[in-house]
């Protein structure tokens, strides 16, 4: 008789709890060094509820099966050239954004999930933060090999990995990642797996990938439903990672709440770059910033916070200002990189009636009162021959790293800035968040990395701005300026008018 | 005859990105592997030192004695990316699968002996936990390391050393009639039974390594080259008749082995060839962890089995180059 297949639960629970064991010969100190010193109380990691229960050869046979399906789609997308498929070659630009901007932070998370795979003392955490940082670099890599064909044949892409580590606006989303890789194993678990993965994910991954979809790029939106259960697994542990902290001390609770806070706003400056690219730079449009952050902040989050009230935490700070800020962010940003389109890796343009006309209709509380007449004023402008090129390196906050271009809240009329005197030396802020994030941690942000700082120290290949886009590896006249008048114009343009033809024949 | 689909010829602009094309030379398409692994973590520019380890940056060249001029050096020579990883690792365990069903079928381990069921439990299931430690020194390379095309392969292999303590975990449950009692016994053999208590002191002892270049050493010519191989390979005789099952069950280990041991020994020889000072530091450690897996497989396999497998790791570190 053939003995009687046990349930996943009850094998999983068979097959991992108990491969932990108590060291003796070394000190469980010293094993897991890192895990006591941010304050956070464990009473009793065997409390820990596997989110998903995956042992590796179910891993391995899921994943497997994903991935052989995924790179059959690549390979056709390729040979079939599917880049002609997409609705227009200003869509590519979304594609330079994420590859430059978001790809390097899925490595990053591998790596960051390694450590904390390694160094929770508890199996179960530690198995789930392994997964996740096979599921991170696999993310990576499927996403340089997605965008690879596109490189191909567009520019702003071939350096994404040199550009990461240099370029003004990148050092954005590197410090956010920087900064979650320095802090200890929990932080990280709550700015990655809970803030980043589970409150914000909705805003990050899935407005690329629905941007794939609508603008015909069928490479991108088969990685994007690839990775689905993959991101579903990952939000399953960050909210349990939060659950669990919350449930097995009360003196983790100010400690999470200000990690939440924290990770909360430094997301949602991060994002930024997301609200610019739905609202501006996406020819078929998805939603607005705004109604996205309605649906899957103000709704999601209202009642996923709902849900964590019971333990005492609450919605974010500053989540108020998140949220009107909403109305504003992507005018803000997309015009921050009109005026530097020269120092960009990517095109931009001014958007044309029609797309005016869906902003207005979108934003009609601000859009037309603020932002309209500046775009129809720049684009008056470029037609005069007087194309509006901002020459002067911006201030950056010290914090979020974005250049001080956002407004008062209240008052979209003013630039609002904050300031702190620390250590003898003034540091400038864009926000009250970003100033509170440096004040409880003056030591760790004074370090930042700020490029215009660093240009203006002579560390950036020299004074001028040829000298630093060399620096940048940035192809001045291919990669960045304006999308009319690009080599992706013309390849776009040939394509377009000659392939048919050629066909016919 | 050869049949010709006509297509569109769209002359691509570059071939791959820059910081692979400047590595293999401008104008040469890259493969998937050179994609996915070359320069990809970042070098330069950090922005905030770990608040856990403020000396270093969170990826420096420092955080090993051993050093090379260029951590891409390295390389995986079985090119595996995640793609290629996951489905080399589904394949070899859809054939472990068959073999579990044909050993459950024919209740090879249900109709052994009792005494060779606790023969197995004391001797063979422990080595779970061996994985697991394993598992934990994989992670902590994988984390600690520089260079994607060293690191990305450690969480490759401690995603295995988890399969393989699941694997293993699984033949015990298959011995104990699915009741965990034989997991709970085996787990406190490898806890207190003095044969495992140098095997235990020994992974816990490489737990606690800070330069992970040494603890690959450890792990790939110690742990693995001397004690993994022994209670895998060794104990063949002291099974009897359970070893052609065992053996069956463990068909994925065996695979593993071979597919590991490529790379692992690659990475030693090429970082062991890049100077004299890397030479003389890595032979150092491979003599130091060779000796002391030596001494931990002693209560386990007796002084003469522990010092013949000691030598056939030494045999293997001297054909990589080193000096033992």
């Amino acid at each position: 008789m053939a003995v009687k297949k046990m349930g996943l639960k009850q094998k999983y629970a068979h097959l991992t709890r108990g491969l932990d064991w108590e060291t003796s010969y070394q000190k469980m100190d010293d094993v897991f060094p890192y895990d006591q010193f941010e304050g956070i109380k464990i009473t009793d990691w065997s409390k820990w509820e596997d989110p998903f229960r995956l042992t590796m050869d179910s891993y391995w046979k899921f994943q497997a099966e994903k991935e052989r399906k995924l790179y059959a789609v690549i390979d056709a997308f390729a040979q079939n050239n599917g880049q002609l498929n997409v609705s227009d070659a200003r869509y590519i630009n979304v594609l330079k954004l994420f590859l430059t901007g978001v790809s390097p932070l899925e490595y990053q998370a591998h790596r960051g999930f390694a450590f904390t795979g390694r160094h929770m003392r508890g199996v179960g955490p530690r198995i789930a933060a392994q997964m996740q940082s096979l599921d991170e670099l696999r993310h990576f890599q499927t996403q340089a090999h997605t965008i690879s064909h596109y490189n191909k044949f567009f520019d702003g892409i071939a350096e994404f990995q040199h550009m990461h580590d240099r370029v003004w606006y990148l050092s954005v989303p590197k410090s956010f990642f920087d900064d979650a890789r320095a802090s200890g194993p929990f932080e990280f678990m709550i700015a990655i797996g809970f803030a980043f993965e589970y409150v914000l994910t909705n805003l990050l991954f899935v407005p690329f990938m629905s941007g794939a979809a609508y603008n015909g790029d069928m490479s991108t939106v088969t990685f994007g439903f690839s990775a689905q259960s993959d991101e579903s697994r990952h939000m399953t542990l960050g909210i349990e990672v939060i659950k669990f902290l919350l449930e097995q001390h009360p003196d983790n609770l100010p400690i999470v709440q200000k990690w939440v806070d924290k990770w909360f706003w430094r997301g949602f400056k991060v994002l930024g770059l997301v609200a610019m690219m739905m609202d501006y730079m996406l020819p078929k449009k998805v939603m607005s910033w705004k109604e996205a952050w309605e649906i899957y902040f103000t709704e999601a989050g209202g009642s996923l916070f709902t849900d964590l009230e019971r333990y005492g935490l609450k919605v974010p700070k500053y989540a108020d200002v998140a949220t009107e800020m909403a109305e504003h962010i992507s005018h803000q940003n997309w015009a921050v990189f009109y005026q530097y389109t020269h120092a960009a890796a990517f095109h931009t343009w001014t958007p044309d009636k029609e797309h005016l006309d869906w902003l207005s209709e979108k934003y009609p509380n601000t859009f037309d009162k603020y932002y309209r007449p500046r775009w129809e004023m720049w684009a008056k402008m470029d037609e005069e021959g007087k194309r509006f090129y901002n020459m002067a390196l911006p201030q950056l906050c010290q914090t979020c790293q974005i250049p001080m271009a956002y407004t008062e809240p209240g008052d979209p009329t003013q630039i609002s800035f904050r300031c702190t005197e620390w250590n003898g030396e003034m540091y400038h802020f864009c926000s009250d968040g970003c100033k509170d994030i440096f004040d409880d941690e003056p030591e760790k942000y004074a370090q930042s990395w700020l490029p215009v700082h660093q240009i203006f120290q002579g560390n950036c290949g020299g004074p001028t701005v040829p000298d630093v886009l060399n620096w940048y590896r940035l192809n001045a006249g291919a990669d960045n300026m304006d999308y009319v008048g690009s080599p992706d114009e013309q390849i776009w343009n040939s394509w377009k008018g000659k392939a048919p033809a050629e066909a016919a024949e | 005859m050869t049949v010709e689909i006509k297509t569109i010829d769209f002359e691509p602009k570059r071939q791959t990105f820059g910081h692979v094309a400047r590595r293999i030379g401008e104008g040469k398409p890259a493969t998937r592997y050179q994609e996915a692994v070359l320069d990809v973590q970042a070098t330069a520019n950090f922005h905030y030192k770990p608040l856990w380890e403020p000396e270093y940056w969170a990826y420096d060249t420092a955080k090993t004695k051993v050093v090379m001029q260029d951590w891409y050096k390295p390389l995986d020579p079985r090119q595996y990316y995640y793609a290629t990883y996951n489905i080399s690792r589904a394949n070899m365990n859809q054939s472990n699968e068959r073999n579990f069903t044909f050993v459950e079928d024919k209740e090879l381990l249900e109709k052994l002996p009792q005494a060779t069921k606790d023969l197995l439990i004391n001797r063979l299931v422990p080595v779970r936990h061996l994985h697991w430690g394993a598992n934990m020194n994989m992670s902590e390379i994988c984390q600690r390391g520089y260079g994607t095309a060293i690191t990305s392969p450690c969480i490759f292999s401690a995603g295995d050393h988890l399969g393989m303590a699941q694997i293993i975990g699984r033949i015990g449950l298959e011995l104990d009639g699915q009741t965990g009692d034989g997991l709970e016994t085996a787990k406190d053999a490898w806890m207190n039974d003095a044969s495992w208590q140098g095997i235990r002191k020994l992974i816990e002892d490489t737990l606690v390594l800070k330069d992970w270049f040494e603890l690959f050493v450890a792990q790939a010519l110690g742990v693995n080259a001397v004690i993994f191989d022994y209670i895998y390979n060794g104990q063949d005789e002291a099974f009897g008749a359970a070893s052609l099952p065992i053996s069956m069950l463990t068909e994925f280990v065996s695979d593993w082995s071979k597919d590991e041991v490529k790379w692992s020994d690659s990475v030693i020889k090429v970082v062991a060839a890049e100077s004299v000072e890397n030479k003389a530091t890595v032979s150092a450690w491979a003599k130091q962890w060779i000796a002391a897996a030596q001494d931990a497989l002693t209560p386990f396999a007796g002084a003469d089995n522990a010092k013949a497998q000691a030598d056939k790791a030494r045999e293997k570190a001297k054909k990589l180059g080193l000096e033992i």
